[in-house]
């Protein structure tokens, strides 16, 4: 049986059931490459779920809100920030139910238009790992690992860490090379080339917050930037503005970000958003020893002490 | 509101380049006018941007990014600023050298003849928003690359719409040709060398390139009874749903061409400080949180049916059009996939 259909009958088990009062998952409103979110309630609805390679979206994002009892369709990444939603109290535990989802990762559209050189694909059909791609003036066949996201490629958990119900047997690790490349190259750059990557990126920034909206562990009732009295950070595009509240999102997920990629995804100008949060999990790595979101009860690195820490940094 | 004025079609003689030679068109006009035209900012996106020599242009696009809204209703704009306990400064609201706008599509185009209506109305006069708007000639150009999402034909628009333009272009595969449309237009075009008059078969070649670029424009939507629909159902159970899956970011509401609400902010250092306009959002909550705490729009439903209600009721209401022009864009780039004409579809087909 093909994991769509274990999926919908899980999922069509828990709502008769009553064991759960929503499932949340993606279905395919039939725009190409993608899929959207679902809230399915009714059991007779179940086969609107979908499983395939355009399920981007982390949708642990939708728990935080929620006062019902929820079942989620989680990929690795998404189990992990689900970890840490339980572990920061946000979400408690026997109040989700998670469809866990073992993920060959995911396929970043931009990646696909980038190489149709931004064509205009109005249909698509996937077929075992190929994708069919037709425009009004072209088609083209695809292979799925060609376009995955780049968080993907560098994935260390593609089995979830934590669920309820696994939907699939386990998939082998990645063999993952140069995962920090990009980090790296950035590292060795001088200080000036640094800040004219940050600012060549940054400056494309709209401040339309998708990047944190669409973060799961961006929950903070009220967010730094929405507060005016007093104000923390400037309002406008300024590029001083802009990068405060890059830096500081990403400040605020040290520790806790399970580059999931959510953040870069959702973003409608292209701004590489992932470097700053995969820079800080490597430091935290680093330093630490720690990733987020592997086990429940884990506490999180920059909210204890040890007396051993790393503290090459006083100087 | 702004009252634009046609030449006479004797007038209208199409005049007509090389492809290879519109860069010396666009230096020419460099020398008289700021020129904003679009701009590759990486290999995904493009957007209006000043253009400092001809070859900096990007002609061959679809649409930008970003509207031609920011243009004339900037992100961010600086009302005045003050020192110490002076007076407040003003800046002077004189217009620079004169505007040019290049490549604009016709959706965009239209877009300003709505906003017109908003900052330059009966009752309210915005002259930040004027000062841009009368200092600036739109050289609106012809899409022949209406993208999957695009249903600017369902608004009347349509992309060889020569309205809310005044000089209309079109890409004709190895020239493009120019159509004066207003006085101004006509005057700014005249001037410009290394034109010539249009071949006689331009005219016929155009209805055909229009032909195709409307076919190319494959989804549609049923508008005609919407706002009155939209007027009877605020307490539909059917805003329950639609807002689930919405983030709450302000992808579609910035990114869409007539979406023109603002906040105002103070910012101060020291004894210097300015008062600034800047975008805001009807999703956001903070859009309507009051002082004492209560928000009014407290959910995301409430959200969600404000943005539908503004642009398809409230709009239509205060001004006899609706706050769209089918460009796509808050289709294309939501983060969730949320498509305004399936909500539209749904609301047509509410009981």
């Amino acid at each position: 049986m093909d994991l769509q259909t274990k999926l919908r009958q899980e999922a069509r088990k828990l709502l008769e059931e009553k064991l759960v009062d929503v499932v949340i998952g993606y279905e395919d409103e039939g725009a190409p490459l993608r899929t959207t979110p679902c809230f399915i309630t009714d059991p007779q609805d179940v086969d609107r779920l979908v499983w395939n390679p355009f399920c981007d979206h982390n949708l642990a994002r939708y728990l935080t809100a929620r006062k019902d009892k929820a079942a989620v369709v989680a990929k690795g990444c998404d189990t992990r920030a689900i970890v840490v939603l339980i572990n920061e109290n946000q979400i408690e535990r026997k109040n989700v139910n998670i469809l866990g989802m073992p993920c060959g990762g995911i396929v970043d559209r931009k990646k696909i238009y980038n190489h149709l050189k931004n064509g205009d694909v109005r249909e698509a059909v996937l077929k075992d790992k190929v994708i069919t791609v037709k425009g009004l003036e072209f088609t083209a066949d695809l292979m799925v690992d060609d376009f995955l996201a780049d968080c993907c490629l560098s994935c260390r958990h593609r089995n979830p860490v934590l669920c309820d119900v696994q939907i699939g047997e386990n998939l082998p690790p990645l063999d993952v090379k140069d995962e920090y490349k990009k980090i790296k190259q950035l590292e060795e750059s001088t200080s000036e080339e640094r800040w004219e990557y940050f600012r060549k990126t940054l400056s494309k920034c709209i401040r339309c917050y998708a990047c944190r909206e669409a973060c799961p562990l961006c929950y903070c009732q009220q967010c730094f930037t929405d507060q005016n009295f007093p104000a923390w950070v400037g309002k406008t595009t300024d590029i001083s503005d802009t990068i405060v509240f890059h830096i500081m999102r990403a400040f605020h997920t040290t520790g806790r970000c399970v580059d999931c990629g959510a953040c870069e995804r959702s973003c409608p100008n292209n701004v590489d958003i992932r470097m700053l949060t995969k820079k800080i999990a490597k430091d935290v790595k680093e330093l630490f020893g720690d990733e987020a979101g592997l086990q429940l009860e884990e506490k999180a690195p920059l909210s204890f002490y040890n007396e051993d820490d790393p503290q090459d940094f006083i100087k | 509101m702004r009252t634009t004025p046609r030449i006479l079609s004797s007038e209208k003689i199409m005049k007509t380049i090389k492809k290879d030679k519109i860069n010396t068109v666009l230096d020419f006009l460099i020398k008289k006018y700021q020129v904003f035209g679009p701009v590759q900012k990486d290999d995904l996106v493009v957007d209006f941007g000043r253009i400092q020599n001809g070859a900096q242009a990007c002609l061959e696009f679809s649409n930008t990014n970003e509207p031609a809204k920011k243009l004339f209703f900037p992100q961010a704009e600086t009302l005045f600023s003050y020192t110490g306990s002076d007076a407040a400064q003003v800046s002077e609201l004189k217009p620079e050298k004169p505007r040019i706008i290049f490549g604009m599509r016709p959706c965009d185009a239209k877009s300003l003849s709505l906003l017109d209506a908003v900052f330059d109305g009966p009752d309210y006069k915005d002259p930040y928003y004027i000062v841009k708007r009368k200092n600036t000639t739109i050289f609106t150009l012809a899409c022949r690359r209406p993208r999957s999402n695009c249903f600017c034909d369902s608004l009347g628009i349509g992309p060889f719409s020569k309205k809310d333009t005044d000089v209309f272009m079109a890409d004709l595969g190895d020239r493009y040709v120019f159509e004066p449309i207003t006085p101004g237009g006509a005057d700014i075009l005249n001037k410009i060398p290394g034109l010539e008059n249009a071949r006689p078969t331009d005219a016929e070649r155009l209805k055909n390139l229009r032909s195709e670029a409307e076919s190319k424009v494959a989804r549609k939507v049923d508008l005609d009874n919407l706002p009155e629909k939209l007027a009877r159902i605020f307490d539909h159970p059917f805003w329950d749903g639609i807002h689930q899956k919405c983030l709450g970011c302000g992808i579609c509401t910035y990114l869409c061409p007539t979406c023109h609400c603002f906040d105002i902010v103070d910012e101060q250092k020291d004894d210097k400080g300015r008062r600034i306009r800047i975008w805001d959002s009807c999703s956001y909550p903070t859009f309507t949180l009051e002082a004492s705490g209560h928000n009014p729009r407290a959910t995301g439903k409430e959200r969600m049916r404000q943005r539908l209600m503004h642009k398809f009721r409230y709009f239509v209401e205060n001004y006899g059009e609706i706050a769209c022009v089918g460009c796509g864009r808050c289709i294309n780039h939501c983060p969730v996939g949320s498509d305004l004409i399936r909500e539209i579809e749904n609301i047509n087909n509410l009981k």
